[in-house]
């Protein structure tokens, strides 16, 4: 493949970053390995976007350190980082056509015409684009624009593609299909991802690995079956997985000082249980069925089958626990408990 | 609805939407059309100063005005004057609004500095500048020495359009500083920093987003100006009332001006305004076709 970038561990120590005295990031310290295909994950405001543009060198660490291969950058321009950053927005020159907007990149680093023009056409090749190297950003489809930010990040090959929700403008149905490329993209090129989004489902179909943030710390890094089977937190248990985990209180599965989780995939109705509970929702989604129901003061989600007979709102039902899918967590802390 | 029963809807509303539209068309008529149409009418008439007893003259003086001599030298002084004030008007407003256009602390006080001159009067800034390039008391004058006290460069025929321009640069510089400090703050953001990441210096992510995002500011603002120099008055009545030897005369104090030629003949001065703005129409009409197809308005 021609499109082999030299990859480059990315390594963060301790990295701060505050506005006017707002924290935006607090201490994080993450390593992105070689070929790596990281998600930073999280909700808005959560300081991941920020992460980035630190890697990228388009914010200044208020303390720590940010080091792609063996090399501290903190004080190294973004052009000597070797790094691509595709914006949220894509960030393309509107008065520019999609050949000059792909070349650019090669243009400032002073390459000769001929030859950023091969480049920019085969990296548009890459990406299906050259039937569009005429035209203006304007006359192209958001998935169109989306495929060219990433020529234009691709065609000068850096070491680190920084990406900031690259999909988040797109339709479900494109969002779905760009996700697949991205996959197939980071494959071929073989280098270093580092992909921010808020949306779970990229984050578990997209990464190698996952790093979820929350308030500006990092809560875990794993591989999104790890981060999904073994939360290391009661926000991260909640933030992954559609419907959310379940989290009870104190007392009410296990008479243990603990906050008990579990997934809605893994709690069963059984009419023989008796910790009973009334349905105030059923939601039918076609391929699978959502039952909600009070526990005490706690709103429970019970994920059925299509094919399973669901009961009806105001229904009595038992509910049952297994233990092998009960996540534990301390009630001060929210940290995982059980090993 | 069929269009025949639109069409019976519109003529049954029409009443009342002329009704509502009145006090905007009397106020159009009044200021606008009917002093259009007037100049329109007089420019073919021969009137006695206060613009009474007139008689038809042919609306052929339309074109012996545009043929003559005075009308020529009037048009080469305006054009010269357009030529001079408009691109370097544009160039420094530029200049600063990019300069003002950064996070930092007191820029509000240069903002304010630079966009002032919008609220100075033509009449305050060209007395400002009388004074300034006054021979015997101007401080500008004393600086640059030569021609500038000895005649003075307000009466020196070769540099007499020059210094109107400067001082006309200076006046419009505020509104020039506005529309583009306006259209910088409309450029997305991460359109630099895209650029900044692919290595682009200062002088690249100007040249390569700055100027071409700002395409549609300058042409607005380009437009504007032309025209502005083109209906120049102020500064020509009161800084060199046309001279000397008539190498300030504009179109608008040939028609107008104290010292103008044709200064008691409302037809003539009526044709010489009407010519003005025929001239103005097709300046900008060639202005907005010929630029435009090179400003960019977004996706």
């Amino acid at each position: 493949m021609s499109y082999c970038a030299p990859v480059a561990a990315v390594r963060l120590t301790s990295l701060t970053k505050t506005f006017d005295g707002v924290m935006a990031v607090d201490g994080v310290s993450l390593d992105i390995a070689d070929h790596d295909f990281m998600i930073l994950l999280g909700p808005s405001g959560c300081g991941k976007s920020t992460l980035l543009r630190m890697i990228a060198g388009l914010e200044d660490p208020t303390s720590g350190d940010v080091a792609i291969g063996d090399v501290r950058v903190n004080d190294v321009e973004p052009k000597e980082r070797d790094v691509a950053m595709v914006f949220q927005s894509y960030a393309l020159y509107p008065h520019k056509t999609v050949q000059a907007n792909i070349e650019f990149p090669l243009k400032v680093r002073g390459v000769a015409k001929m030859e950023r023009a091969e480049e920019a056409r085969r990296a548009a090749a890459t990406l299906g684009l050259t039937e569009f190297l005429d035209r203006k950003p304007g006359q192209l489809s958001g998935g169109q624009r989306q495929r060219v930010a990433l020529a234009r990040a691709i065609v000068r090959r850096p070491a680190v593609f920084c990406m900031d929700e690259p999909l988040s403008n797109l339709d479900a149905k494109l969002r779905g299909e760009t996700r697949a490329e991205l996959v197939a993209l980071h494959a071929r090129l073989a280098s270093t991802f580092v992909y921010v989004t808020h949306d779970q489902v990229e984050a578990m179909t997209m990464g190698t690995h996952v790093a979820v943030m929350s308030r500006g710390r990092l809560e875990q890094v794993g591989t999104p079956q790890e981060v999904y089977a073994r939360p290391a937190s009661v926000f991260v248990a909640q933030f992954i997985g559609t419907p959310p985990m379940n989290v009870l209180p104190v007392g009410v599965v296990l008479d243990r000082n603990v906050l008990v989780g579990i997934r809605p995939e893994h709690l069963e109705l059984d009419p023989s249980s008796t910790v009973r509970t009334t349905v105030t929702l059923v939601e039918h989604l076609g391929h699978e069925t959502l039952v909600h129901a009070r526990l005490g003061d706690t709103s429970v989600v019970v994920r059925l089958d299509a094919i399973e007979a669901a009961p009806s709102v105001g229904d009595d039902v038992g509910l049952t626990f297994p233990e092998q899918h009960l996540h534990l967590f301390d009630p001060e802390t929210t940290r995982r408990v059980d090993g | 609805m069929t269009r025949d029963a639109a069409s019976r809807r519109r003529w049954r509303d029409a009443p009342l939407a002329l009704a509502m539209l009145a006090p905007s068309l009397i106020v159009l008529g009044a200021f606008v059309l009917y002093p259009l149409a007037r100049a329109f009418w007089l420019g073919h008439q021969r009137c006695d100063p206060t613009g009474a007893n007139c008689r038809s003259n042919g609306w052929d003086q339309y074109l012996d005005v545009f043929r003559s001599e005075e009308f020529q030298q009037a048009f080469g002084v305006t054009f010269r004057f357009a030529v001079l004030t408009v691109p370097v008007g544009l160039a420094l407003g530029v200049g600063l609004a990019v300069l003002a256009d950064k996070q930092l602390r007191g820029m509000g006080f240069f903002r304010t500095v630079f966009s002032s001159t919008v609220a100075t009067s033509v009449a305050v800034a060209s007395l400002m500048w009388f004074f300034l390039l006054n021979p015997s008391v101007g401080v500008l004058a004393d600086w640059i020495g030569g021609v500038a006290k000895n005649p003075g460069l307000l009466q020196d025929e070769d540099t007499a359009l020059w210094a109107v321009a400067i001082s006309s640069i200076w006046a419009n510089l505020g509104f020039t500083f506005i529309v583009v400090t306006a259209g910088l703050q409309s450029i997305p953001a991460d359109l630099y920093e895209s650029a900044y990441v692919d290595g682009a210096s200062g002088w690249m992510r100007f040249t390569n987003v700055t100027l071409p995002m700002l395409g549609p500011t300058l042409l607005f603002a380009g437009v504007v100006l032309t025209s502005r120099a083109f209906q120049s008055y102020g500064e020509f009545d009161l800084l060199t009332g046309g001279g000397p030897n008539g190498s300030t005369t504009s179109l608008t104090y040939l028609v107008y001006g104290n010292n103008s030629i044709i200064k008691n003949n409302s037809g003539l001065q009526a044709a010489v305004a009407v010519l003005l703005f025929a001239v103005l129409l097709v300046l900008s009409l060639a202005q907005i076709r010929g630029v435009e197809r090179r400003v960019h308005y977004g996706n």
